[in-house]
């Protein structure tokens, strides 16, 4: 396996021929990171070649290149942002000061930390998506599927990269265990909850590439605020790839959306069920779901950990250049907390609060979408509209964490929220449903499955019915 | 640090398993299960929140009344498992809001409160025989590995997240306060070097590791850990102590207040308060009527044993004057009673230890409560005056004093010696009190076995088991005078000369517990690093990163 860590096959704007400390680590990772695809990655279509895009320099312009490639032969690389001149850090204690080039002693284990619970998430997500090649509602969607897939992998790399290179020893197991841990598995599981949720059909993969990849983009714009710049840099880099994910999650809510409200119009009486499409409803428990799980990933709504991250400089807000003020030292953050069994308004320090103020960019961006949806179905003269639920509503961490809350976010008992459990969130049988819809593929370029519509365009400006998949 | 207005709030250590607010004992044949589950607002003071099973002095209250009652209600059990009812976590130790809110003193006393726990549920291992395996089936942080560090086996879960940790040094700038850093090398021997790293990472250690460097005995995949678990069970039991049934309940107390309002009285036991002094009288009586001679009888008298029930007092009475009677400096111990039926007390219960578990366990008993003793951090002087017999048992109560006072008068006060202070209640460096007394002279200690007779003062004073005789003339005098001057030193000067002079002779795990660890703990817990105003402790969960004054001492 020598040599394998070259510049050709690894691209990379880090000078990775002239690091030789740097290239014989990848080169011991990069044989687990194969085995770990092989094994975990999409199931089939490994031989297949797939028109896909790669990565290949870190210019706004003509950063990736597209043709057509097996997954395994994927190149892989290690991009970073351009670095800003004169960078300095932007937020917490240390403001105004040079951001930092290496890792500060004192931050090492929390850096390393927030980098290897990001860092799981990529392999995680590429887990959890593996079986869904054999049900696919086109090739064009299959290779949206593949496409995030290399890129979640690519992703993992970036990470690796920062784990070897600044981290040493602990950074390198820290790099192996990210290839040993298991979507789902109870004996060792990927870190955060919503990783370990199985999904099983391509709605939950939409509804996943929509919202629990949005968490990625806002934990990654909050660590591009980072004063140790080469996370910053590599994490303004990943949201370049991170924007196709949610556009493959926004259309495919859209385009099943169009096609429920398609069957609607030349149906009016009947349920969309009988025609083979999914109901409006049960769109909306998914989305419950999903969105749900993924305001979960924020963590707690007060949170010494991210007053600490905040503080020493290490994870700031998304866009931190446009608040005002950075240390956010003396001010506070109003948000409603349950005490005595009631909703209370409490005044909490803001930097206790930075989980929250993080939490609320993604609710604001996540209804960009479903505003979306809603357009679609005004404009279709349907009367339905979607609504995310309240951000207090089926929560496993923070102060709602198991408490019983309605969608609208009232308090219930847990008896009422039981009863009305199976209209908020799916049930067995709307999972039976979907399954029965979705359980054959299509492979035949430019056909659609039923219950979806096409897209208004195909990738880099191939038609839809293009071959994005060779079949044999 | 502010401290807490309801400081002075009297704490009571009454516990029963049917009133627990945070454990569940639950006992299935010899195998007595007891899960933590701390209630979130179920503490024992208000203005913090017990969040993810950590733990104030009322949950401790809980576990030690626990393993008190394991030892006497039920024989049958062979094997404690020690876990916890929340998913994915054991315990994260002694909730720090709760000690940011405390006072220094009530901070040092839940310590020492706790670690005494910590040493009874090593005691309940190595000497009760019922063996005690930890069930970590979530992450056991600070004070949550250290009560783990105190039962024999550990079994951690291994899920890709639960760890054990000791993050007090890097997270919140003081030592893991419950004996963690001693356990770790002296009783788990662990490399140095590796306790020194395992110290320092706030996120601690988890699975293969964890047992590769000896922090736990076995880590157990998830899937599979209630069956290990049972394994590990399985293997225990074998090595536990047979002990037959029934046992014996521990039944209430009964103090009440003295008549003068100043003190409470129990059957053996009063304490009589002198707030104006600050000193508290405290005397132990020894029992009104013969004590049975046969294990049989001794079972009919279960709980109202003398034996057992007047150091349940003294245990009682001790944890009054340290928790809600902090400005009582100085503790004057007395007793009283019949020297015969207290030597012939003891004499049974020797003889019957070596075949009955109930004798032996009030044995234990009273070992670990003179231990307490020994512990607190309170001057103490023994007086005996006027009428007074002291004999065996009670006379270690004279032995544990900084001082002691004996009237020398015709007829007066007398000292008799007996097995029990020959071994059986040995302090925390191992050694009995007279052998800690006579460090210089281990033959005197042999030749004193032998002084079987009463003593007098003069005698006593010669044998060197007393401190000052004096005469019936100067007797008031000198004794008033010894307490106010003692009453009027420094108390922290007087805690650390008195700690530095009681435990003299070889160091044990206890005493480095208590005399290093603990002595380190207090002098952090003090420092501006700590406590300052931008102390770790002081800013911990507040937005503010701790300032830390550089200057080593
Ligand atoms: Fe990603
Ligand atoms: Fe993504």
């Amino acid at each position: 396996m020598s040599n394998i860590a070259t510049n050709e096959k690894i691209p990379n704007n880090v000078n990775l021929a002239e690091d030789r400390r740097l290239q014989r680590a990848l080169e011991q990772w990069q044989p687990s990171f194969l085995d770990w695809w092989r094994e975990m990655g999409p199931e089939g279509f490994q031989l297949q070649d797939i028109f896909l895009r790669t990565a290949i320099s870190a210019d706004t312009d003509g950063w990736a290149h597209f043709d057509y490639v097996r997954m395994p032969e994927y190149r892989w690389g290690i991009f970073l942002a351009d670095p800003v001149p004169n960078r300095t850090i932007g937020f917490g204690d240390d403001y105004g000061k040079p951001v930092w080039q290496e890792v500060p002693g004192e931050h090492r284990n929390a850096l390393r930390r927030l980098i290897v619970t990001q860092g799981d998430t990529e392999p995680a997500s590429v887990e959890q998506q593996r079986f869904l090649g054999k049900t696919c509602p086109s090739l064009y969607d299959l290779r949206n599927l593949f496409q995030v897939n290399v890129e979640e992998g690519r992703h993992l790399w970036a990470m690796v990269y920062l784990l070897h290179s600044y981290f040493g020893r602990d950074g390198r197991e820290e790099a192996e265990a990210l290839l040993q841990r298991r979507s789902g598995n109870p004996d060792n599981p990927r870190i955060l909850g919503a990783f370990n949720a199985p999904m099983q059909h391509w709605l939950s993969f939409y509804m996943f590439t929509y919202f629990t990849d949005r968490d990625g983009k806002y934990q990654l714009l909050a660590l591009a605020e980072s004063s140790f710049d080469p996370l910053s840099r590599t994490t303004r880099f990943m949201l370049t790839e991170e924007a196709h994910h949610m556009f493959v999650g926004e259309t495919g809510i859209l385009r099943i959306v169009e096609r429920t409200a398609e069957i609607m119009k030349q149906h009016p009486s009947d349920d969309p069920r009988r025609h083979g499409v999914i109901d409006l409803p049960t769109i909306q428990k998914y989305m419950n779901y999903w969105y749900s799980l993924s305001l979960d990933l924020f963590g707690g709504e007060v949170s010494s950990n991210a007053a600490h991250y905040f503080a020493s400089g290490l994870k700031g807000r998304a866009h931190e250049d446009r608040f005002e003020e950075h240390s956010a030292l003396d001010a506070y953050y109003a948000m409603d907390v349950l005490e005595d069994g009631k909703l209370t308004r409490e005044e909490v320090a803001l930097r206790n609060a930075m989980n929250e103020v993080l939490r609320d960019a993604y609710v604001e961006d996540s209804q960009r979408g479903v505003d979306k949806f809603n357009k679609l179905l005004t404009e279709a003269g349907i009367d339905f509209q979607f609504k995310l639920p309240s951000r207090r509503f089926n929560r496993q961490v923070g102060l709602f964490a198991g408490v019983p809350v309605s969608v609208e976010g009232e308090l219930l008992t847990q008896a009422a929220w039981d009863a009305r459990r199976d209209a908020w969130l799916p049930t067995e049988a709307d999972e039976a449903y979907i399954h029965h819809l979705m359980s054959q593929p299509v492979y035949e370029p430019g056909k659609m499955a039923h219950w979806i519509a096409p897209p208004k365009r195909g990738i880099k400006g191939r038609p839809v019915d293009f071959e994005y998949v060779r079949m044999d | 640090m502010a401290e807490s207005s309801t400081d002075s709030l009297p704490i009571s250590f009454d516990a029963h398993p049917s009133t627990y607010r945070h454990w569940t004992l639950d006992l299935q044949g010899d195998v007595a299960t007891l899960a933590m589950n701390v209630v979130e607002d179920g503490g024992l003071r208000p203005g913090y929140v017990l969040k993810l099973n950590s733990y104030d002095l009322g949950v401790d209250i809980e576990l030690a009344d626990a393993i008190q009652r394991l030892r006497f209600e039920h024989p049958e059990v062979k094997v404690l498992v020690i876990t916890s009812e929340k998913d994915k976590i054991f315990c994260s130790g002694a909730n720090i809001y709760m000690l940011g809110r405390s006072s220094h003193a009530f901070k040092v006393n839940f310590c020492k409160y706790t670690n005494e726990t910590r040493l009874y549920l090593e005691d309940l291992a190595d000497h009760t025989g019922i063996k005690t395996l930890c069930a970590l089936n979530g992450t056991a942080s600070g004070g949550g590995y250290e009560l783990a560090m105190a039962c024999e086996h550990i079994v951690l879960t291994e899920d890709g997240n639960s760890a054990v940790s000791l993050p007090e040094v890097p997270l919140l700038g003081v030592l893991p306060g419950t004996g963690g850093l001693t356990r770790l090398v002296d009783k788990r021997k662990v490399r140095r070097d590796l306790a020194d790293a395992f110290s320092t990472v706030a996120e601690g250690v988890r699975g293969k590791r964890a047992v590769e460097w000896g922090l736990v005995d076995e880590s157990i995949p998830r899937s599979r850990f209630q069956a290990g678990l049972q394994a590990s069970v399985e293997r225990l039991r074998g090595a536990a102590t047979e002990r037959s049934g029934p046992g014996v309940a521990l039944t209430p107390l009964t103090p009440r207040r003295t008549e003068d309002g100043h003190g409470v009285a129990w059957e053996h036991v009063t304490l009589r308060l002198d707030e104006a002094r600050r000193t508290a009288e405290l005397e132990l009586r020894g029992p009104r009527a013969a004590q049975p001679e046969t294990a049989s009888a001794l079972r009919e008298l279960g709980a109202s044993t003398w034996a057992l029930q007047a150091f349940r007092e003294l245990d009682a009475a001790m944890l009054e004057l340290r928790f809600n009677h902090q400005h009582i400096g100085l503790w004057i111990l007395k007793v009283s009673g019949d020297p015969a039926t207290v030597l012939a007390a003891d004499a049974a219960l020797l003889k019957l230890a070596s075949s009955d578990w109930f004798a032996k366990e009030i044995l234990l008993h009273m070992k670990r409560v003179l231990k307490r003793l020994d512990l607190s951090a309170r001057t103490l002087f023994a007086i005996l005056g006027e009428g007074v017999a002291v004999a065996g048992s009670l006379a270690e109560l004279v032995f544990a004093a900084d001082r002691s006072f004996m009237l020398d008068a015709e007829g007066g006060p007398t000292l008799q010696l007996g097995p029990m202070n020959f071994g059986p209640l040995p302090m925390s460096n191992g050694l009995t009190r007279l052998q800690t007394r006579f460090l210089n002279d281990p033959a005197h200690v042999e030749a004193l076995r032998r002084l079987t007779a009463p003593l007098s003062a003069g005698e006593a004073l010669r044998q060197g088991l007393v401190t000052f005789t004096p005469d019936d003339i100067d007797w008031e005098d000198e004794v008033r005078i010894a307490i106010e001057e003692r009453a009027a030193f420094s108390p922290d000067a007087l805690t650390g000369m008195e700690a530095s002079l009681r435990f003299a002779g070889p160091e044990t795990l206890e005493t480095k517990i208590f005399g290093r660890l603990s002595a380190w703990q207090n002098w952090i817990f003090q420092r501006p690093n700590a406590v300052g105003e931008r102390g770790a402790l002081t800013v911990y969960g507040t937005p503010e990163r701790p300032s830390f004054d550089y200057r080593r001492t």
